[in-house]
Order: structure tokens, then C-alpha cells, then sequence
């Protein structure tokens, strides 16, 4: 088969709906041939977002076999957790996905705040919800401007990146770091919004849309873009579904399916936003489905900080609540609490949940099994990067290998969340 | 519209993009002040009259997330006194390549003996030159206040020539 009958071949899915290569199908084994050279593509590959090794089999420039191998990055992290006790272990969780590290610390949170049944305040919520959307905006900044340097358009990088510091900025202004911030503890979030944060968050709200206006005229217009994304790594609505796709890599094939409307968490279900979607479900409705939700992401800060509740940033429970720092000169009762919470940390009666946020990525679960004890007795986490990498083979055999690139960067996958 | 039409639009972005002001930051001429909540080096303090605040019980050490800190108590003596309470931190030592910058050291102490300071420039040339010692974070320190620090109030970072927009 040579590379010129590919080059003009139609835009078809590669499987028929709902049918998934079975068992593994994040790996296809080539036909057997002479001609086929095997190529490792990765683990250290600049365009492979981490460490993702592709074991890429190639006749001539197309791709016939493909076996996504990762692991590359696998630290432990689920069980670290069970190593430490609930509270010291928030500062874990964003290290995971390091792209979307607010949402990962949401997930771990909000399960724990589920099994020791403690009622967040209102404002709490807002905040969250706030800074949830600002961390999906910081991560499809990212996301957008990497896949402008693997086809070579390295403006889009530049210009990607300084929104992105600006999202920083605000994390740093109100957390005190630019990323993994620990800032959602159990019972609220660790400290009240700063003076001045508002100002700053209206001023971002107002040029973000307008940057994002500049990110589409130079994508979405670009013929040379277009004819790399367009039609490439297909997949419909049904084989989305079954490869267990979410987020916006399950949008762009036209589910309109988003937990925070399915299931509204933090105060979504008082947000008013649209749930973007695609049609054809290629790189580029991916790429697009991505680059409209930050508007969205925009229009939630917007209605966060105009309608943000007064009140209580911090649950009123001194079981499972550092106590509030002038308490501890005063109150004997109060330092005898935040001595034991800090050394042994609070209990958790034996039970189990399962809890998930939208990621930018898409779901992000976490699974909580607690034996009775001040440690995790099991967590896991269920990571969208490490199920949607498992499309890539099905997604970019019998294409070119530059293919392979686009099919990989639109899914977006971080590795430091596959492996964790 | 047509693709030409369409990849003008794209050339004029990057075009009117060599009229706008670079958001480059020359990094060690110029120090970007952080914000006052920002976490970076420690700090030891110490009571107005000289003593330290530390009393060496140890919690931050039980606090931290990735065991970094590592504090051994004595005790006051009459003629040797360094904290007003019973006990003081004879070593206290924090390793730098281990810390996380999470705060939890600030938030476990009981008597604001710890903070988080605004240096943010730490790297060094060797591992060991990493964990600090009680010398090294005690307040006033060899190198205090390296980093500019925004004003605190009105709080927002000033509009400035050079920083950010």
C-alpha cells in the first residue's frame, strides 16, 4: 500500500460504531509485511505532551500497527495517599494532573468532605466553582498553544502562555502559589478572596474573550490548520462512548454530556453557560470544543464574581477543621484540637465512595475506600488522559505519521495523570 | 470566506502583535514583586526582646507532607535561655529539595514561630547547600528581603512599565 492512495483517501470512521479492538485496544498489531520498519516515537518526544511512548509500525510514512505504552511517569501517587493522613494528603492530589491541578484537588476534596459528611458554606462553593473554571481556562491555554508548536506555529505558544501567566497571577494572588495551591480544604477553601481580586478577576474577564477572538482568527481560519486537523482522528458518537471518552474529546463528537450539568457539583447548577459540542468528533472539533469553553469558562468567573454570597469561607467543625489561628492563644479546648488534627489527623468511619468533577480533561474521579482510620485505606483515581490515550491507536492507524501527532495532541492526554 | 481571506486574518494577529508592548520580563535584573499571600522561603522568627518563638514542639515536622522538616528540642537553661517557654529547637532544619511550598509548617505552628517568606530564587549549586539550617532561617537572616514584595495595599500589583499588564 502505497503512501499516495492515503493522501486522498475519504474522511471515514475508522471503526463501525460501538465496535472496540478487544481486549487491548490501545494496541494494533501490523499486518504482516516486509517493508515495515518499527519506530519508537517517544518517551521522550517533544510532541507526545510527557512521556508517552508509541511503538509506531510504519510502512513507508503510514502508520499500520500501534502500541501505546505508558507508565513512564508512574510515581505512586495512589499510594502515597494511603501513606498519609486525609488532610496532609490535598497537597498530593494537584501534582497528578499538573495541568488541571484545581480540579484534581476538587475531586479528592469533595470525596473526603462526602464521607465525613461536613457541610460546606456558600461562598465556599463560589469560590471553588471560580477557581475551577480559571484552572480549566489555564488548562486549554496550554493545551492549544502546545498544539500550535507540534505543527510548527509557535506564535500561538507565546501568546497561549502570557493568558495563561495571567491565570497564575490570580492563583497566586489568592492562594500564594502560581499552581498546586492546596487551596479547597475539607469544610471550604483555606482562606477568604483578597481585596483587590475582584478588580483584577473583571479585568481578566473583559481581555480573555478578546485574546481568544485572536487564538480563533489565527486557527480556525488558517487553511494550512485546517487541512492538518480536519478529519483526522475520527471517532463517532457511539465508538466515543464506548472507549469511555469524556470531557471535551466526547463533546466533539456531539454527546452533550458535561458532569456540571449532569450532575451539578460546587455551585454549577446556579451558573448559567452552554455546553459546547461537535459534530464530526476529528482533531479539529476537539480543538474547537476546547478553545469555545473557555468562553464559557468566562461567562461562569463572570457570574461567580458578581453574584458571589457573603458569609463564611470555612465549615464550623472542630472534628475536622484546623481551628481558626487567634482561638489558639485563647482557648485551651481549641489547641488541644489542632494539635490532634495536625499530628493524627481525624477519622473516617468506614466507608466508600466515589466522587467526580469535570476535569478539563474530563471526568476525574475519586474513589475512597476508608477502613476506619486517619489514612485512605485504598484511593484511585480515575483518570480521563489515561482512558482517552487508549483511542489513539484505533484513531491514527492507516494514516501518516505527522498524523499520529495531531491525533495524539488533540486528546489531550496528561501523563503525569495516566500514569500517576 | 475564502482561505485568503481567512489566513490574512491570521498574518494581521501576528502583525498587530509587533505593536504591542512585550510582556517580557528581563528575570534577574528585574524581580517580579509577588503577591503578599506568595510562599516561598522560610522564615524563623523571633519576640521583640530577641528570644525565639520556636519552642521545639515539633509540629510542623508532624504537619508536613513530604517530611522535610526535622526539628530536635532541649531544654532552656537559666544562663543558656533562646525561647521563653520550657523548650527550645537546638537543630531545626528544613530540606529545601524536599519542601513543596504547601504552608502546612505555617499553619501547624501554634505560635507563628514559622512563615512562609517571599524568596523565591533557591537554587544552589550543591544538594547539601539545600537544607537550611536554624541559622539560615532565623530572622533577621544573612540575605532577608531579597524579593520585592507588591505593596499590600491597594494589594493589586500597580500597573508598571515593565510588569505585568
Amino acid at each position: 500500500m502505497s503512501a499516495t492512495e492515503h493522501a486522498s483517501a475519504p474522511v471515514v470512521p475508522l471503526w463501525q460504531p460501538a465496535q472496540v479492538p478487544s481486549p487491548t485496544p490501545s494496541k494494533i498489531d501490523p499486518p504482516e509485511g516486509e517493508d515495515l520498519i518499527t519506530v519508537n516515537f517517544g518517551p521522550n518526544h517533544p510532541s507526545t505532551h510527557g512521556v508517552l511512548r508509541l511503538i509506531v509500525t510504519l510502512d513507508g510514512e503510514v502508520v499500520v500497527g500501534l502500541d501505546a505504552d505508558i507508565g513512564y511517569v508512574h510515581t505512586g501517587f495512589e499510594k502515597n495517599f494511603e501513606q498519609k493522613t486525609y488532610w496532609k494528603g490535598i497537597p498530593y492530589a494537584p501534582r497528578m494532573d499538573y495541568l488541571a491541578f484545581f480540579a484534581n484537588e476538587l475531586a479528592y476534596v469533595g470525596a473526603v468532605e462526602r464521607l465525613i459528611e461536613i457541610e460546606v458554606p456558600e461562598r465556599a462553593q463560589w469560590i471553588r466553582t471560580l477557581f475551577a473554571e480559571l484552572n480549566r481556562i489555564h488548562s486549554h491555554l496550554i493545551f492549544l498553544g502546545t498544539s500550535g508548536v507540534e505543527l510548527g506555529a509557535i506564535s500561538l505558544f507565546f501568546y497561549c502562555l502570557r493568558e495563561r501567566d495571567r491565570v497564575l497571577d490570580l492563583f497566586e494572588m489568592v492562594t500564594g502559589v502560581r499552581m498546586h495551591d492546596r487551596y479547597p480544604q475539607f469544610g471550604g477553601v483555606a482562606e477568604d478572596l483578597p481585596r483587590g481580586f475582584y478588580a483584577e478577576a473583571k479585568r481578566f474577564c473583559h481581555d480573555v474573550p478578546l485574546r481568544i477572538d485572536e487564538y480563533l482568527d489565527l486557527v480556525a481560519g488558517n487553511s494550512v490548520w485546517r487541512d492538518r486537523y480536519r478529519g483526522i482522528g475520527t471517532i463517532d458518537a457511539a465508538t466515543a462512548i464506548a472507549m469511555g471518552l469524556s470531557g471535551p474529546n466526547l463533546r466533539a463528537s456531539g454527546v452533550p454530556f458535561d458532569l456540571r450539568r449532569a450532575e451539578p457539583y460546587l455551585a454549577y447548577d446556579k451558573m448559567d453557560f452552554d455546553i459546547v459540542t461537535g459534530e464530526r468528533g476529528d482533531a479539529f472539533d476537539r480543538l474547537m470544543c476546547r478553545t469555545k469553553e473557555m468562553y464559557e469558562s468566562v461567562k461562569i468567573i463572570d457570574q461567580c464574581l458578581e453574584g458571589m454570597p457573603s458569609g463564611p469561607v470555612m465549615a464550623d467543625d472542630r472534628k475536622h477543621v484546623l481551628p481558626p489561628r487567634h482561638e489558639l492563644q485563647t482557648s485551651m479546648e481549641s489547641l488541644i484540637h489542632h494539635f490532634k488534627l495536625v499530628t493524627e489527623g481525624f477519622r473516617v468511619k468506614a466507608n466508600q465512595i466515589y466522587y467526580t468533577v469535570e476535569s478539563p480533561r474530563g471526568e476525574f474521579g475519586c474513589f475512597l475506600v476508608s477502613d476506619g482510620g486517619p489514612k485512605p485505606w485504598r484511593i484511585h483515581f480515575r483518570a480521563p488522559s489515561f482512558v482517552s490515550l487508549q483511542s489513539t491507536a484505533m484513531m491514527a492507524v492507516n494514516r501518516y505519521i505527522a498524523d499520529l501527532i495531531v491525533v495524539v495532541g488533540s486528546l489531550d492526554g496528561v501523563m503525569g495523570e495516566a500514569d500517576r | 470566506m475564502s482561505p485568503v481571506t481567512d489566513n490574512l486574518k491570521g498574518f494581521s494577529v501576528t502583525f498587530r502583535h509587533l505593536f504591542r508592548k512585550p510582556v517580557t520580563q528581563q528575570f534577574p535584573e528585574y524581580k517580579r514583586p509577588v503577591y503578599p499571600r506568595f510562599r516561598g522561603r522560610h522564615r524563623l522568627h523571633r519576640h521583640e526582646n530577641g528570644l525565639e518563638k520556636c519552642v521545639g514542639c515539633s509540629l510542623c515536622a508532624a504537619a508536613c507532607p513530604a517530611d522535610c522538616i526535622r526539628v530536635v528540642a532541649a531544654e532552656n537553661t537559666p544562663e543558656e535561655r533562646y525561647s521563653p517557654g520550657e523548650r527550645y529547637a537546638r537543630i531545626y532544619e528544613i530540606n529545601m529539595s524536599r519542601c513543596i511550598f504547601c504552608g502546612y509548617c505555617e499553619l501547624a505552628c501554634p505560635f507563628d514561630a514559622i512563615t512562609l517568606g517571599h524568596d523565591y530564587e533557591l537554587a544552589e549549586m550543591s544538594r547539601d547547600a539545600l537544607v537550611y539550617t536554624k541559622q539560615m532561617l532565623l530572622e533577621p537572616g544573612p540575605e532577608a528581603r531579597r524579593t520585592p514584595v507588591a505593596p499590600v495595599d491597594p494589594y493589586d500589583i500597580p500597573a508598571q512599565e515593565d510588569g505585568p499588564a
